[in-house]
């Protein structure tokens, strides 16, 4: 099963990267932007029977090593069949 | 005096650290390398510096998997001494050894400096004990060199490590007398312990203060009183 795993900070977490790239984006003239979080997506296959099967294998993933729950939250997404 | 130095893929500060712990105790340690299952009965485990598995997914994220962590989270459980420095420190923390996490400087740059730094009062650890912590007066002056060494924690999490006289060392300057935060550091923290004290980490590199034209001998100081800690 196609599932992708979307991480990002969690709130309260200074982003340094996130606040680098709001001043690079004011610099072009992108004054509108704020509040912006850089995090990360994983997507991978998993061997699975049905999707609640495959969400479940994936956030065992994300607790045990994908993110690190101290900062980041994650969210699963789990790609309907053909 | 036994000491095993883990080596992952990527660690660089490795032999630095062998050199600099075999002229204090005049024996080799062994360098375990990570797939390692068993480390043969050491009294010390040093985590070194470096960018294990190319810092990839997070700093020390896959290292701290990886089959020698078992051995070391083992040994730690017994009471066993360890050490982690800068990238040992993140693989520490990635482990679950100690708790919170490193995240980027907030100046987003690499941070290659020497540091002073102030020997928390309250911490009483065996690894410190002939150390003199008297206040501010002692301090020691140990570089950095990091991008990720920005230690945070949740603030509930911050008081209990300093409820518990967890925090051994924070970031401090003598010119100005008062507190200098290289890196955005929650509560200028540069190293903590474990609950019973017997875990170190911290992100300045005392195999890189060892004297011999090196700008100081603070870190020979400090190795020093960690290898009696153990020994004691």
């Amino acid at each position: 099963m196609k599932v992708t795993i979307n991480i990002s900070l969690k709130e309260g977490v200074l982003d340094p990267e996130g606040r680098a790239v709001e001043t690079a984006l004011a610099n072009l003239g992108f004054t509108d932007a704020s509040n912006i979080r850089i995090g990360r997506q994983i997507s991978l296959d998993i061997d699975a029977e049905d999707a609640s099967r495959a969400q479940h294998r994936a956030a065992r993933m994300c607790e045990s090593l994908l993110a690190n729950t101290v900062i980041e939250d994650y969210e699963i997404k789990v790609a309907e069949e053909e | 005096m036994r000491v095993a130095i883990i080596v992952f893929p990527g660690s660089n500060c490795d032999r630095d650290m062998m050199v600099a712990i075999e002229s204090i105790t005049g024996r080799r340690p062994a360098l375990i390398w990570h797939k390692e299952r068993q480390i043969e009965s050491a009294d010390l485990i040093i985590i070194p510096g470096g960018f294990s598995f190319g810092d990839y997914l997070r700093c020390g994220a896959l290292a701290a998997r990886s089959p020698a962590m078992e051995a070391v989270l083992d040994h730690a459980s017994r009471g066993g001494a360890v050490l982690g420095v800068c990238n040992g420190f993140q693989i520490l923390l990635e482990a679950g050894l100690l708790p919170g996490t490193l995240v980027k400087n907030t100046a987003l740059k690499f941070v290659c400096r020497e540091t002073e730094l102030a020997i928390e009062p309250d911490a009483k650890s065996p690894l410190l004990d002939s150390l003199d912590t008297d206040a501010h007066s002692q301090l020691l002056s140990i570089p950095v060199a990091h991008n990720e060494g920005n230690y945070f924690a949740p603030e509930d999490e911050l008081d209990a490590l300093e409820a518990n006289g967890q925090i051994a060392f924070r970031y401090y300057t003598k010119a100005a007398r008062q507190p200098y935060n290289p890196n955005g550091a929650s509560r200028n923290i540069a190293g903590i312990f474990s609950p019973n004290k017997r875990v170190l980490g911290m992100m300045p590199h005392p195999e890189r203060a060892m004297g011999n034209g090196h700008a100081s001998d603070d870190g020979r100081r400090l190795l020093t009183s960690i290898i009696a800690g153990v020994s004691a």
